[in-house]
């Protein structure tokens, strides 16, 4: 029984993974490429140390985008706008951030706090036209991502600087309101990293957000009362919570930490908004919540896989070996046969465990009407 | 569907030759129930045909089966002299049966005229022939005096209205035999009797009609010949001349009720529950009116009724999930009548849910999470914002030994469990926390005898341990061998309080349907 569990805990992730190899393998046959040689060039140039670096840059806001749009997944709320609560939150975090100059840690955490702030704000509008006027929270959020891309438009002209390029960006967060990257720490246990790389020292942040989410939703009541209006809202009603009340807490939590997904390239690559500020973290976010099932350690992995396509997918043109384009495929390749693996293996676990409590009641039958 | 001759069937005398429908001994087991056992039903050609029972009789999964949405297990069907198998509704439609389900299935946002041709549609090359369909709605609502305009729409229609557009939708699909689940339940007693103008307009045209019902007086009125099912099997088929309401509710409850145990009442005078004037609504409908009730400590009340009297509203605002819309309710002499769920919760109000997998279960949560479920502001599952995970699977573990849950772990999720089990561990989780006053609703619903009697002993040992209990239930047995005050709930009113020990049979029928506030008129 104790190896059957640990084999269908490990059949849905391999499974998936496998059944992307096969189908990126027919599609790259199909375009006249070799399968095997894509994947020995991308599986050699992704075990550079370099290539690793940026893997988890990448995988950062992956990750915590992922998290934010798991919150709202516990409990059935589909928060489609965090793609509009970070871009938001950056820019005006990135803003209030260059105008003034402190203690670095405080400085540093100031601006957190006012993505979390923005990003929270944001994402309870959805929450409280949810609770009072019935509005479908995927509809709304939809909305708000595109009235966040026009106010982010306006203030960026607003608060643009005369700048001798053409780029039009926020002013520069000075030095004390920037996170060191974590290269040194890296290369205790490994080489020197070389091209210019720097890990990005948001990667703690991402790690704390990954413990807060864990610990905030197992071991907490709100946490509880969260997982089970997701779970059903009907018995969570009766039980005692209140529904209106916590879907406004869970789209503002949710959207708490959406507002830290801009900001690792904020804080460790650009240090301002600017035109280049990487966009659609929120929607990737939905694709790796989906691949991690919402699970801090599954998110993590999700994120650093989609992270390990992204970085990868250059040398694919560069090698001549295949069309980038073909990691989008295994990507969303890998999103579809992870849904349907765990749906089979949720399955033939939950028969597994009716058949272990039947088990337990065969030799003392109870009376059957 | 192969013709039979109808002589070589059993179970009844009368010759099939008039007959539209003749169900023979028709069984339809579920996990844990028997719906039918044994059914047989004679409906003749033309007439209106009622079936009366309690809720959970079986009547309406008797209809389903008749309509094709779901497969007897064992017996026969014949319809107008063949034997029938149905394999969806649409093989019963065929044979012109119709159904109108007691919830409409219409689409609010489409015209009376396109939910009547839904699915049925006049096609004239692949564009829908409206010109057509008009007529044919137009000329059966003349036919059968069914007063409907085609081109409202159905979202600004009366209740009444789109009954109305139901039937039309069945009689525009060729019905001859129509069956009518519960008709009058939605509607106010004006639109009654134009149903029943209908009706008999219909039955005047040559059509069968089959009525579920349970208002006796209603039914005394306008059927030819009455059913009754008591627990899945038949009891009689009676001519409404021959009976009075109050010999069709004896037949409904059942000639023997059980005579309560002999037992030292633990009824104190502490007052736990008092409710004074509560009222209810549902929609802007007013479904629970002015119910005054108190409950003691040691002391369980039982609430009967038919379902549907406003029993579940009149928990809901115990509960403080609906607000109530008139009156006070008190607990321990505090008044709570504002109070939030969880408030309610904590002050020690615990809940039995009649539905447990709806109300009562986080069904993919582990045994242990479930315990706190209901609980998870108080001790001791919880300290501060934190979650007790070792109190927490230490209460599980309790609640499994203290009341035989059979489960392989506190780990186990609450879906791997029997419904007997998880019923004694949701009663386990409720009783373990020491409440002040337990609500329970049709708790024994839906499980084996064996737990039914666990279940019992619970509710006793907690009666004389001082907990004050509302029972709300459909189960006589329950309600006489608990219950040491009965009131009966009827329209959203207590009309009636019985002694246990002395009810009849009788009394309770009557006060349950209805039948003696018929006498009195």
């Amino acid at each position: 029984m104790k190896g059957r569990q640990l084999l269908l805990a490990a059949a849905a992730p391999i499974a998936s993974i496998g059944l992307a190899l096969v189908v990126s393998s027919l599609v790259l046959l199909a375009v006249g490429a070799d399968p095997w040689s894509a994947y020995t060039t991308m599986a050699e140039y992704g075990t550079r140390l370099e290539t690793f670096v940026d893997t988890l840059n990448r995988a950062t806001p992956l990750y915590i985008s992922g998290v934010a749009v798991a919150i709202g997944f516990r409990m059935n709320l589909f928060n489609i706008g965090v793609e509009g609560q970070y871009t938001l939150a950056a820019l005006v975090a990135a803003y209030v951030g260059a105008q003034f100059d402190v203690w670095a840690p405080l400085h540093v955490l100031a601006i957190l706090l006012v993505a979390m702030a923005v990003g929270s704000g944001y994402a309870a509008i959805p929450g409280v036209l949810k609770v009072t006027r019935g509005v479908n929270e995927v509809i709304s959020t939809i909305m708000l991502n595109a009235i966040a891309v026009a106010i982010v438009s306006y203030l960026l002209v607003k608060w643009s600087i005369a700048d001798e390029t053409l780029n039009t960006a926020t002013e520069q967060i000075p030095e004390s309101g920037r996170m060191p990257d974590l290269n040194s720490v890296l290369e205790v246990v490994t080489r020197e990293i070389t091209k210019g790389r720097e890990l990005r020292g948001f990667l703690i942040v991402a790690v704390v957000v990954g413990i807060a989410y864990h610990v905030l939703i197992n071991r907490t009541r709100i946490g509880f009362d969260l997982r089970a209006t997701g779970s059903n809202p009907f018995a969570a009603h009766a039980s005692g919570v209140p529904p209106a009340r916590t879907i406004v807490i869970a789209m503002a939590l949710s959207g708490l930490v959406a507002g830290l997904v801009g900001l690792s390239q904020v804080l460790g690559d650009t240090y301002r908004y600017d035109l280049n500020f990487t966009r659609q973290l929120g929607f990737s976010g939905i694709a790796v919540a989906l691949v991690g099932r919402n699970h801090p350690a599954g998110i993590a992995v999700g994120a650093l896989l989609f992270g390990f396509l992204d970085s990868v997918a250059p040398i694919l043109d560069i090698s001549g070996d295949a069309p980038r384009e073909i990691v989008i495929i295994m990507q969303a390749v890998i999103i579809f046969s992870v849904v349907v693996g765990y749906e089979i293996v949720r399955r033939m676990r939950a028969t597994d465990e009716a058949r272990a409590a039947a088990a337990l009641l065969s030799n003392q039958p109870e009376p059957s009407v | 569907m192969e013709p039979v001759d109808g002589n070589e069937s059993k179970g009844t005398a009368i010759s099939t030759d008039a007959l539209a429908v003749q169900l023979i001994d028709i069984t339809k087991r579920f996990p844990g129930v028997i719906a039918n056992d044994g059914v047989n039903l004679s409906v003749a050609d033309g007439e209106i045909h009622a079936i009366c029972g309690e809720n959970g009789a079986g009547k309406s999964t008797l209809m389903k089966i008749l309509y094709g949405m779901q497969a007897a297990d064992e017996g026969r069907m014949i319809v107008r002299g063949e034997e029938v198998l149905f394999k969806s509704p649409k093989d019963a439609i065929e044979l012109g049966i119709g159904m109108v389900h007691q919830h409409f299935m219409l689409a609010d946002n489409f015209t009376v005229l396109e939910n009547i041709i839904l699915g049925a549609e006049p096609a004239h090359r692949g564009v829908i022939d409206r010109k057509t369909a008009t007529e044919t709605i137009e000329r059966l609502a003349e036919t059968y005096g069914l007063d409907v305009r085609p081109d409202d729409l159905v979202e600004d229609l009366e209740v009444g209205e789109r009954q109305r557009v139901e039937i039309l939708k069945v009689l525009y699909r060729g019905a001859k035999i129509l069956i009518l689940d519960e008709p009058t339940a939605v509607l106010v007693p004006q639109e009654i009797e134009e149903l029943f103008r209908n009706l008999r307009d219909l039955k005047a045209q040559g059509h069968t009609i089959i009525f579920i019902d349970h208002k006796l007086d209603e039914v005394l009125e306008i059927s030819d010949s009455v059913t009754v099912i008591r627990q899945g099997r038949t009891v009689a088929t009676v001519d409404p001349a021959d009976v009075t309401a109050h010999d069709l509710a004896e037949l409904m409850v059942g000639s023997e009720l059980p005579t309560p145990e002999t037992r030292e009442s633990t009824v104190t005078d502490v007052v736990v529950l008092e409710m004074a004037g509560v009222a209810a609504t549902d929609q802007g409908r007013e479904v629970v009116h002015h119910i005054d009730l108190k409950v003691h400590k040691g002391e369980i009340v039982g609430i009967a009724g038919v379902e549907g009297n406003g029993q579940n509203e009149l928990i809901e605002v115990l509960l403080g999930m609906r607000s109530a819309s008139g009156g006070a309710i008190s607990l321990d002499g505090r008044d709570i009548t504002r109070s939030s769920v969880r408030e309610r919760r904590e002050l020690g109000v615990d809940y039995i849910p009649a539905d447990r997998h709806r109300y009562g279960l986080l069904l993919d949560a582990p045994l242990w999470e479930n315990a706190m479920l209901g609980h998870q502001s108080e001790a001791p599952y919880t300290k501060g914002i934190w979650i007790d995970r070792a109190a927490a699977r230490q209460a599980a573990t309790e609640i499994i030994e203290q009341f035989d849950v059979r489960t392989p772990g506190v780990d186990t999720p609450a879906h791997a469990l029997s419904g007997g089990n998880q019923q004694k561990f949701i009663i386990g989780r409720e009783m373990i926390t020491e409440p002040s006053l337990l609500v329970a609703a049709h708790p024994t619903r839906g499980i084996d005898v064996g737990a039914q009697a666990a279940v019992w002993e619970q509710l006793r040992a907690a009666r004389s341990a001082g907990l004050a209990v509302l029972l709300v239930s459909a189960d006589l047995d329950e309600l006489i061998g608990l219950s040491d005050v009965l009131h009966v709930m009827l329209r959203g009113e207590l009309v009636a309080q019985l002694d246990p020990s002395s009810v009849t049979p009788r009394d309770l029928g009557s006060h349950m349907t209805g039948a003696a506030i018929g006498d009195r008129e």
